[in-house]
């Protein structure tokens, strides 16, 4: 009889089914996307090696660099904006106790539930030209600010960044409530003993104990921005003109609509290891990891 | 760490060697044709539609079965998705092994011309020569089903499509608006644009718009298109035999579209309006005018009755040839390479456009492409759709849908008449963007 676990190579068999799985779905895909990336491809005809020409168009075509610096600016929405109000939401739940507490994580958690066809929808009436919005400025005199928030050159991307904010800050919350509850009292106690104010209890108690919940809502809300598809697809379909234009929704558009299936596996990898460098920083910077 | 980077550089050095997509046999032309296909044997026949819709639903399920009732030998296998899945998933269908035999292939560069390029469709000349395709249609109609056979060139070449139904985009109007500010149809363009203007000053939206989506805003620049360029002249543009969105007569097309938006005559957040919500709107009493195709008919006159109707775009003063306006046939039928009966599919391509088939076509509400033998629609919108699609191709003034131009036209254009639209590029600026597409996709091509 050899002791439990030995041999150790017996591991890998434990691992096997699940590898298995991982590699037809994720990995095989993942390198042949990499491979279609590689050719000047229409999706029907044969197609003819580029190398790395359609990374250099995805990075030199300014509509799609466009599309890229878009990605970053939801990039902040998307990740930014939440975790931070997600902070503030928590450091208030944390001093003081509201009552109804298990309704309101309820209803700021909702938003990651439905669908993100119903919030599109639901969002594009909100912002449409007699939806709730303008209706509101209307109402306090502010008339001249109304527009139609969607298909306005300027505010179409803040619009849908806003959507993003809305629906991610309920997973950071969710988040960063359950870290909360595990960082000692006593931490706080003796931060109250020190003479420290809410401010100085956040930066001293509070985000220090959050440091890994911050590290996974990032990640997860960072890949949600970079993925961002449905969403665009829609409520704006990447307009008015490209004002709305990511990366993610160019990928679908030129498999599908214009026949660059080579050029939008490029783009699909340039996002892979955009997502892949950023969770590497952020888990570096964040969560203190070598 | 060496290894794994050896081995990606070895893949890649062997990835360089096979390339995806399969070099399909170009299809052979076809020699004899077979048009007794009662003697076939037992057939099915696939057949991929995106008829999905109330009225064209019945349609197609009506002549499938009287198609069955005909031959009792052949057996069809319907398949119907929306437009948007079905023209999503015609390339994967096609490239594999056992593609359909029949199939809706969307008109362009994007889907039936590189269709045509990988040898996916069958040319319909020599079938064309025993069912006589073309002479059932209007020139305009089976020209836009037409592709030369490298895929290069829409507009002329081999035949590859049938369609059932036709479009031609024209203006509907709310007879109670126009009542209201006392004024009739305009005969004249110039007369048009003075009862828009008159609407505006009596605090009517003067068109309704909603170009969320981008692509709405062709069928208004098509219609003053219509006014100001030649149709010879439009439709060598869009098929890439010549001249240049930057051409005096497209750029004043486009600064027309601009002070349309600049006078009011379109509602302010238009870019910010989503089309499907239109005839909704347009039935409440917003918008005297609505530019569109036959696709709102049903809708507005389930809402509306006889107070909406339709008429084409008038020429510029009144008494003058109609000009032209964008249309021409609906999503064609073709027959696929693979298909294994070529012959019963070519059978059920001039089934379904036979003068009988468009009494069914026009009695199940579509607007028929051909002349149909004896049926007419019932609904006053209806008649003004029918014969306004019948003065528009009888009279040979049907322009193609401007985004057939280039694969990626459809957003280019789109996009350059938002800017247009919200006046943040000159109607110049925004056809320089355009033109700079189409010049590299004709420099590609």
């Amino acid at each position: 009889m050899s002791p439990p676990g030995e041999p150790r190579r017996i591991g890998y068999l434990y691992v096997l089914p699940a590898f298995v799985v991982y590699a037809l779905f994720l990995l095989w895909p993942l390198l042949h996307g990499a491979y279609l990336s590689l050719f000047h491809w229409d999706g029907l005809t044969v197609g003819t090696w580029a190398g790395l020409g359609n990374y250099a168009e995805a990075i030199g075509d300014p509509q799609l660099r466009g599309s890229f610096w878009h990605a970053a600016v939801l990039l902040i929405f998307y990740a930014v904006l939440p975790c931070c109000i997600a902070f503030v939401l928590v450091s208030i739940m944390s001093r003081s106790r509201p009552r109804g507490m298990t309704f309101f994580r309820t209803v700021l958690f909702l938003p990651q539930v439905v669908a993100m066809v119903a919030v599109a929808v639901a969002w594009q009436w909100i912002y449409s030209d007699h939806g709730p919005i303008n209706g509101s400025l209307r109402f306090a005199g502010l008339g001249g600010l109304t527009r139609g928030w969607l298909g306005d050159f300027t505010w179409a991307l803040p619009s849908v960044g806003l959507i993003g904010t809305w629906v991610e800050i309920g997973l950071a919350m969710v988040l960063f409530l359950a870290g909360v509850q595990k960082i000692p009292r006593e931490l706080y106690e003796a931060a109250r003993v020190d003479g420290a104010g809410a401010v100085r209890e956040f930066f001293a108690v509070t985000l220090p104990g959050l440091r890994r919940e911050l590290a996974i809502a990032l990640t997860l809300t960072t890949v949600a921005a970079l993925r961002n598809f449905d969403l665009i697809y829609l409520t704006t379909s990447g307009g008015p003109g490209d004002a709305t234009k990511v990366p993610a929704y160019e990928v679908y558009n030129r498999t599908f609509n214009t026949g660059e299936v080579g050029l939008a596996c490029a783009i699909g990898i340039t996002i892979a290891i955009i997502v892949f460098a950023i969770t590497a920083v952020i888990n570096r910077v964040v969560e203190g990891r070598p | 760490m060496r290894k794994p980077i050896m081995v990606l550089a070895t893949a890649l050095v062997a990835a360089s060697a096979c390339a995806p997509g399969s070099s399909t046999p170009k299809p052979k032309p076809v020699s004899s044709v077979n048009t007794d296909i009662a003697k076939d044997g037992p057939v099915t026949l696939t057949v991929w539609d995106q008829e999905v819709l109330g009225g064209q639903n019945e349609q197609m399920e009506k002549l499938n079965a009287a198609f069955h009732a005909k031959y009792p030998n052949v057996t069809i296998k319907r398949v119907s998705r929306s437009f948007s899945d079905l023209e999503k998933t015609l390339r994967l269908a096609l490239s594999g092994n056992t593609p359909p035999d029949v199939v809706e292939a969307n008109q362009g560069y994007g889907i039936m011309a590189a269709l045509v390029k990988a040898g996916a469709l069958v040319p319909l000349d020599a079938y064309d020569k025993a069912y006589g395709f073309r002479k059932r249609f209007p020139a305009g109609v089976s020209q836009l089903n037409s592709v030369t056979p490298d895929g290069k060139t829409i507009g002329s070449g081999s035949l590859y499509g049938v369609s059932m139904t036709g479009e031609a985009v024209g203006i509907y109007y709310n007879t109670d608006k126009l009542q209201k500010l006392g004024i009739q149809p305009p005969a004249s363009f110039s007369q048009f644009e003075q009862d828009l203007a008159l609407a505006k000053s009596k605090g009517e939206t003067p068109i309704y718009f909603a170009n969320l989506e981008k692509f709405p805003a062709i069928h208004e620049f098509g219609v003053l298109l219509g006014q100001t360029a030649d149709k010879g002249a439009l439709r060598n543009l869009v098929f890439g035999r010549g001249g240049a969105w930057t051409d005096p007569p497209v750029v004043q097309a486009a600064q027309k579209l601009a002070d349309w938006a600049k006078n009011g005559y379109l509602p302010k957040n238009a870019n910010a309006g989503k089309y499907n919500d239109s005839p909704g709107a347009f039935a409440k009493g917003d918008g005297v005018f609505l530019v569109g195709g036959p696709w709102f008919a049903a809708d507005l006159q389930k809402k509306m009755g006889s107070k909406v109707r339709f008429m084409l775009p008038p020429p510029a003063s009144a008494g003058q040839p109609q000009p032209s306006t964008l249309g021409g046939p609906g999503l064609p039928l073709a027959i696929t390479s693979k298909s294994k009966h070529p012959d019963v599919a070519a059978a059920y391509l001039d089934f379904m456009t036979t003068p009988q088939a468009m009494d069914v076509v026009t009695q199940t509400g579509g607007l028929a492409a051909a002349k149909p033998a004896s049926a007419a629609p019932t609904t006053p919108v209806g008649r003004d759709v029918f014969n306004a699609y019948r003065v528009a191709s009888d009279s040979d003034v049907l322009v193609p849908y401007l985004d057939y131009s280039t694969t990626t036209f459809l957003d280019t254009l789109g996009s350059s008449l938002q800017e247009i639209i919200a006046g943040r590029k000159t109607p110049q600026e925004g056809m320089r963007d355009a033109q700079r597409d189409y010049s590299q996709f004709l420099a590609k091509k």
